[in-house]
């Protein structure tokens, strides 16, 4: 998801390194010692790094866009201010990471370019429409959920400026998950409709949440080295199962029902045991084939092109008042 | 060379009697902007009553390679701390 591997064919980067500092290098990380930007760190742990953090922050930033649509429909000024302030936070949290990111010597411009030529990847979560006011209530709950359950572990990632990002991240995330299960609670104690329609979303929304997650383990090549540079500190598999077993009592007390008749207590192994994600409808939204993949990157680059003459004003402003200073 | 806007590292103060601490940064083209930037960006939930902003390219870092020259030579001076000396209990207020 935001911080999963989503590209199949990456080339393992085997650059010659001097083995004492990869093994200085390796005990650090094993020690649980934060690497910092100036420190020596392995080429392919940096490469690893920009990408996921990158993928991550495209991940927030296109994230506003199928909750941004709604907030002239929310139902209500105290919904529409919920949900606008909500939608700010993820443009923070694109911010944060963005920087966070260019510690490891991208820069800004190339990320955004990456992501506006459709080369980078973001969430699959993000290429599913938002059709009802119910739907921005399950993406609170579910998506935000899922987020938070990959974030947590994320605060004690082993690269500093990400791991301070994450912690900043998670300060703030409680607040979107409660905001969207308040919604549901409101639905399904309405009308026959209302509740209905929060059914319907949490129908569509269930299988692409435990997508966000990631390729099952054993179809994920770069767990292991991420796990050993303490990049990633949980697998795919073992933060799906957790967010199954914390969100099947939240869905039984809305009195909804999760679409998965598979799912059910297991007393033995004391969680969830649960349906098979379609993988293949999984990795089709990661080639791009997501209901909405095109939408998407069109709003993204037209808010860019829209609102170059702002930026070109600011950088103009600034360029006068410097020469009037120095003059 | 990218043509983003220069980098502004952010310091943010709590509250009254603490001091600045670096929370983050942000591309700004001028002080002005940069400011209105790190608030809309670190402060949307009173994080703090002041900030600063500092060129990325103003700061001047010691070396992670010359950490131990730099640092290692106050771990032989241990009497610099108050738990060197052995003063006797009866000995009180010291
Ligand atoms: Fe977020
Ligand atoms: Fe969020």
């Amino acid at each position: 998801m935001y911080t999963t591997e989503l590209s199949k064919n990456v080339q393992p980067i085997e650059t010659p390194e001097d083995p004492a500092l990869l093994e200085a290098f390796e005990a650090r990380v094993a020690a649980d010692e934060f690497i910092e930007p100036k420190d020596w760190m392995p080429e392919a742990y940096r490469k690893t790094l920009v990408r996921q953090i990158s993928q991550h922050a495209h991940s927030e930033i296109v994230g506003m866009l199928p909750e941004g649509n709604w907030i002239t429909r929310a139902p209500s000024l105290r919904r529409k201010a919920i949900l606008l302030a909500k939608v700010q936070d993820e443009a923070g949290h694109g911010l944060y990471l963005y920087c966070a990111a260019e510690t490891l010597g991208t820069s800004r411009e190339e990320m955004i370019e990456a992501l506006h030529s459709g080369k980078a990847k973001y969430s699959t979560i993000f290429n599913y429409p938002t059709l009802t006011w119910a739907d921005i209530g399950a993406i609170g709950w579910l998506v935000d959920g899922a987020a938070i359950m990959n974030q947590v572990p994320l605060q004690r990632t082993s690269y500093g400026p990400y791991a301070r990002a994450m912690v900043r991240v998670c300060k703030e995330e409680s607040f979107h998950q409660r905001q969207g299960y308040e919604i549901m609670i409101a639905l399904a104690n309405g009308t026959a409709a209302q509740k209905r329609m929060a059914q319907d979303a949490l129908n569509r929304w269930w299988w692409p949440s435990l997508m966000m997650f990631g390729p099952p383990d054993d179809n994920s090549p770069n767990t292991e080295r991420s796990m050993r540079w303490r990049i990633k500190r949980e697998t795919n598999d073992e933060l799906r199962q957790k967010f199954v077993d914390i969100t099947k009592p939240q869905a039984d007390f809305l009195g909804l029902t999760v679409p998965d008749p598979e799912l059910k207590w297991n007393d033995e192994k004391g969680g969830h045991d649960f349906g098979e994600v379609d993988w293949d409808e999984f990795y089709a939204v990661v080639r791009g084939e997501g209901p909405v993949a095109k939408e998407r990157i069109t709003a993204r680059r037209e808010a860019w092109e829209n609102n170059t003459w702002v930026r070109e004003a600011a950088a103009a402003h600034a360029a006068k008042k410097q020469a009037r200073e120095a003059a | 060379m990218s043509s983003d806007w220069p980098l502004w590292e952010v310091f943010v103060r709590a509250k009254g009697g603490l001091a600045h601490r670096h929370v983050g940064s942000v591309h700004a083209p001028d002080q002005e902007l940069a400011l209105r930037h790190a608030r809309d960006t670190y402060t949307r939930r009173l994080e703090g009553v002041s900030l600063w902003v500092v060129k990325s390219t103003d700061i001047v870092a010691s070396d992670p390679e010359e950490a131990g020259p730099l640092f290692e030579p106050a771990e032989d001076k241990i009497y610099r701390h108050p738990t060197f000396y052995d003063i006797p209990d009866e000995v009180k207020h010291i």
